[in-house]
């Protein structure tokens, strides 16, 4: 396996795959900074605890802070890395030739998927790298220990999020024979996800318990919680309140219902979560993007060593 | 009699209802170049698969060096090349990354790899471009650098599977001298291919498929005398007068393995070109001679015949 592992790995590195996503990904991260520097000022208060996560969430106006970009590009990147992973090998002759050497077959899927994930932990942990030192240079603020804390479990969170996006693309890769499916297949899956959820989510709440300015205060937190539980359907809503709720430990609760009320309570001094608060908030998201991965990655991997290697 | 390196008992595989191969039973001993005939879709390729241990089969027993390849295909894996029919390699690596990917897939250490490689695509006539991307290479080199990748490993036995369609004939010429090279290191070869000539310049052996049964098995030297009737040559002269004294006259020639007479032709089958010992005999009996044929069985009879026999 690692003999598989060293070579993806390699593969990966030296392609221009790797180089257009990174570019891509850096551009984003050096853009959102810059959007976030010129906007903290504006949600910086002397009594910002947590200063330097500002410039990972900032955003302004309609620019989309960092966040938001992480989030557009991890499963672009996860699908980048994944789609192709087994019918390439199947329509370019290499995989009869491959599994014709002395090796488990699951090395070669297992390999595949280590080599992605180290590749997907390289650009993730590096953007934030870069990310931090711009923020540190310009706003000149250091992380406390805490800030620093969220900011490795923020990494983790989105390697295992960008994680199962690749498992997706890569379980599309073992049932579709040509690459070209499998890609459209993971894209179509993160468009629904992604852009559509949340439209379903609200649609089904309004149908469901319709509110107005005249609702009582229980209807509305119902609405809310329909709301929320359709959005968590998607990963990309589970991803979301995670990363949210780790950078920005003001906001108290993911509960989009108790989101509403303090909002409704607008001028609540809202008093930031102390980490391993946080952590618990997230704790059910957290462990649903790695269990979807995991279905994912294990579909995968069954189908793999169950197909047949044919004479066609 | 030599080691026993592939054997199978019995051997059969349904897809979805279809038979593709047929209790099928086959032995082929250590340093044979044995040809595996058949007609497309005739089991060739399943049956390699078998062997390798790539795909299950649907009962009976195969097993390649004494391991059986369904249970231990890792086992088998070790002791086989295979070079499949559509082979490809890592188009954006060289030729030589390709060749180390796989040496370290046999893990083979590192030094002895390096220099196995280099006299492996000296062997192949590659090691100008070793350095070159493989999609740069032509589809005659792409063959040959297979042949370097099963050679890479060592293997006791290699799988080869139309190693020559699709390529130039000096190319083909190439790979034929090849798989004689491998032959001759000790490398039991089994070697699927169309090209019947291929076939009957390299191999010792070959062993004929159709719809998964083994219709013909054996030196190709026997497979001939069988096709065209005891010898290896069957000569028909026409004469103008047939007669009991001339049919037994001609049995007499040295050579003449059998006389059949009809019409006015004699089919006459005998180990040597005996046209101009025939010839004098029925000149001298008084007969007028009218023609003379001769005919040396080749693989494509031999194909044709057992093709048809299904």
């Amino acid at each position: 396996m690692e003999a598989v592992f060293r070579k993806e790995l390699a593969d990966h590195l030296a392609s221009k795959r790797f180089t257009i996503l990174f570019i891509l990904v850096l551009l984003a991260a050096i853009f959102a900074t810059y959007v976030a520097i010129q906007n903290i000022r504006g949600v910086v208060t002397p009594t910002t605890e947590f200063v330097f996560l500002k410039v990972f969430t900032t955003s302004g106006g309609t620019l989309p802070s960092f966040l938001f970009f992480l989030s557009l590009f991890i499963p672009i990147m996860g699908i980048a890395l994944g789609f192709d992973a087994i019918n390439n090998e199947r329509t370019s002759g290499n995989l009869s030739r491959l599994l014709s050497q002395p090796i488990y077959r699951d090395s070669v899927i297992n390999g595949k998927f280590l080599a992605g994930l180290a590749v997907l932990s390289i650009i993730v942990v590096s953007v934030i790298a870069i990310v931090a030192g711009l923020g540190l240079r310009t706003v000149g603020v250091p992380p406390n220990s805490e800030e620093v804390l969220r900011l490795i479990f923020f990494a983790v969170i989105s390697i295992i999020y960008g994680a199962f996006w690749m498992a997706l693309a890569a379980l599309f890769s073992v049932f579709f024979n040509r690459a070209a499916t499998s890609m459209l297949a993971s894209i179509a899956l993160w468009i629904f996800f992604f852009f559509f959820m949340a439209m379903i989510a609200g649609a089904i709440a309004n149908a469901s318990t319709p509110i107005d300015q005249n609702s009582s205060l229980a209807l509305i937190t119902r609405h809310y919680e329909i709301q929320g539980m359709v959005g968590r359907i998607s990963p990309c809503t589970l991803y979301g309140e995670a990363t949210a709720a780790l950078l920005t430990p003001e906001l108290g609760s993911l509960n989009p219902a108790l989101m509403a009320i303090s909002a409704l309570a607008a001028g609540r001094m809202l008093t930031p979560l102390p980490f391993s608060q946080s952590l618990l908030l997230v704790w059910p998201q957290v462990v649903s993007i790695i269990a979807l991965a995991a279905i994912c990655f294990a579909i995968s991997y069954v189908g793999f060593m169950r197909q047949e290697i044919r004479s066609t | 009699m030599g080691q026993v390196v592939v054997e199978t008992k019995d051997l059969t595989k349904t897809y979805d209802g279809f038979t593709a191969v047929d209790k099928l039973n086959l032995r082929i001993e250590e340093g044979e170049i044995f040809g595996f005939l058949g007609p497309n879709g005739a089991g060739k390729t399943t049956t390699i698969l078998m062997l390798l241990g790539l795909t299950e089969p649907s009962s009976g027993i195969v097993q390649v060096c004494g391991y059986n390849s369904t249970r231990e295909p890792l086992k088998v894996k070790r002791l086989v090349g295979y070079l499949p029919e559509k082979v490809g390699f890592y188009e954006d690596l060289t030729v030589k990354q390709n060749l180390r990917y796989t040496a370290e897939l046999n893990n083979l250490p590192r030094e002895e790899a390096e220099k196995k490689i280099d006299n492996l695509l000296a062997t192949v006539g590659l090691s100008k471009i070793a350095d070159e991307e493989v999609s740069k290479l032509s589809r005659g080199m792409k063959q040959r650098l297979g042949m370097a990748d099963i050679w890479v490993k060592e293997p006791k036995l290699a799988f080869l599977d139309e190693p020559t369609s699709g390529i130039d004939p000096e190319g083909v010429d190439d790979i034929l001298n090849l798989v004689v090279r491998m032959a001759k290191k000790g490398i039991t070869v089994i070697f699927c291919s169309h090209q019947l000539h291929q076939v009957q310049k390299i191999c010792t052996r070959v062993g004929m498929l159709a719809k998964g049964h083994l219709v013909a098995d054996g030196p190709i030297d026997r497979l001939g005398r069988q096709t065209i009737g005891g010898g290896r040559y069957r000569i028909e002269a026409e004469v103008a007068q047939l007669n009991p004294e001339l049919i037994e006259s001609v049995k007499r020639v040295k050579g003449v393995l059998e006389v059949q007479a009809s019409d006015n032709s004699l089919l006459i089958s005998c180990d040597k070109d005996l046209r101009g010992q025939i010839a004098k005999v029925i000149v001298d009996s008084g007969s007028l001679l009218v023609g003379m044929k001769v005919e040396e069985f080749s693989m494509e009879r031999i194909y044709r015949k057992y093709s048809r026999e299904v």
